[in-house]
């Protein structure tokens, strides 16, 4: 278990890291959204399942899907909208 | 008095006022006269043979290199700002006391006091909706007010702007609509997706029924009003993506937001204030407990989850469909 905890902590740096590295928006928000999820298992594992649901659920839910909203208003995802104009 | 001295002294007086020498030989033009008495400026007497001022040629300068300067100034104190800010949190997390140990200030007797007489006070098998919906009840009512207050401002910002465009629309257009800055995106059109529409009417019950059951079973297993209204307001944007936004029109618009969130705010309002005067710590409280592990019990700890779940999915959808679509 103990062994589980430190991969998912380790993973929970290099996503901080890879988030604010990453050039593309779309995969910071997708490695965004990882992070979100990783630390909802921590908070599983850390015996506070009220906020690993919270987290889940806004964190890697409903935050993100605004990520994506606002990427979209700014035209960075995708050129789809653009073409069907 | 020394001439030279004062010749320079002059020169030196017309470098910083920016009326250079005049050379001997030149005639000035006949002056136009003035069409307004009081609007005419002296300079404009020299103005061929005006100078910049210390003033004039300090922003001329600044234009030049002021970015430049700004950015090396910014980018400077912005990495000095940072390490002193990372250097203070990181001394203060070592003066923090280590984490999970039993003598801890968070392992005192308060803790010991939730967990002892929390199931009995609070009648909440969930320990953690009895903290923040009992004891700590208030705070909630807080944090429930700021995320009305939030959407409520959105909505204000965002529907005036949109009402300002509709009546711009209804008028003929006088600037060019290609190239407007002021022109809005275009609208975020609704595709019919058949992948996203089967998926959306497998989950989208499945994740309602999860957000009412974490929302309602608050005070029995882990959840509550906030997680639950999150999870609702899931559902809530995934019907919106697959179907459109008319679809979640017909049964959650604008008006039912402000509907139900206001009255779930003054539910709460009127309930947490009365049970403040009739149950706070040494007052008997007339609202029956219940037996612990039952749906009705806890008090008055149900009513307020559902009534927090309500504002959160409110809000968070309203959120998203103002930002998509600048309506609700």
């Amino acid at each position: 278990m103990l062994i589980i905890e430190w991969l998912l902590l380790i993973f929970l740096i290099v996503c901080a890291i890879a988030v604010s590295i990453s050039s593309n928006l779309l995969n910071s928000i997708i490695i965004f959204m990882s992070y979100s999820l990783v630390m909802a298992v921590i908070w599983v594992l850390l015996r506070s399942p009220d906020l690993a649901i919270t987290e889940a659920a806004v964190g890697a839910g409903v935050t993100s899907v605004l990520f994506f909203l606002a990427l979209r208003k700014i035209g960075q995802m995708g050129h789809k909208d653009g073409e069907e104009k | 008095m020394n001439e030279e001295l004062k010749a320079v002294w002059a020169s030196f007086f017309n470098w910083v006022m920016g009326n250079g020498p005049r050379p001997e030989n030149e005639v000035i033009p006949a002056e136009p006269p003035p069409a307004l008495p009081f609007t005419q400026k002296p300079k404009d007497k020299y103005s061929r043979f005006h100078e910049a001022t210390l003033k004039e040629r300090y922003s001329q300068w600044l234009e030049i290199h002021g970015l430049h300067l700004f950015s090396v100034l910014y980018s400077g104190v912005s990495v000095l700002l940072c390490i002193v800010l990372v250097s203070l949190l990181l001394a203060t997390v070592a003066e923090l006391p280590p984490f999970g140990h039993e003598r801890n200030p968070a392992n005192n007797e308060v803790i010991e006091r939730y967990v002892k007489h929390g199931g009995r006070e609070t009648g909440a098998q969930n320990i953690v909706a009895g903290l923040i919906l009992d004891y700590r009840a208030f705070d909630t009512f807080g944090e429930s007010s700021v995320l009305f207050t939030a959407a409520v401002s959105v909505l204000m910002i965002l529907g005036a702007s949109r009402r300002n465009s509709l009546k711009d629309d209804s008028k003929p257009h006088t600037h060019d609509p290609e190239s407007g800055i002021l022109q809005r995106g275009p609208p975020l059109m609704h595709h019919d997706d058949a992948i996203l529409r089967g998926v959306a009417s497998l989950s989208i019950p499945v994740i309602l029924m999860m957000g009412c059951v974490v929302v309602i079973n608050g005070h029995l297993s882990p959840g509550g009003g906030f997680s639950g209204g999150a999870i609702l307001s899931t559902a809530l944007i995934l019907a919106a993506n697959a179907y459109g936004f008319g679809k979640v029109h017909a049964f959650f618009s604008e008006r039912t937001f402000i509907v139900s969130s206001s009255t779930a705010l003054m539910i709460y309002a009127l309930s947490k204030g009365y049970s403040f005067f009739t149950g706070a710590n040494h007052l008997h409280s007339i609202i029956p407990k219940g037996t612990i592990g039952n749906i009705l019990s806890a008090g008055l700890i149900l009513p307020l989850d559902i009534c927090v779940g309500l504002i959160v999915a409110g809000t968070l959808y309203g959120f998203y469909a103002l930002f998509s679509e600048g309506d609700m």
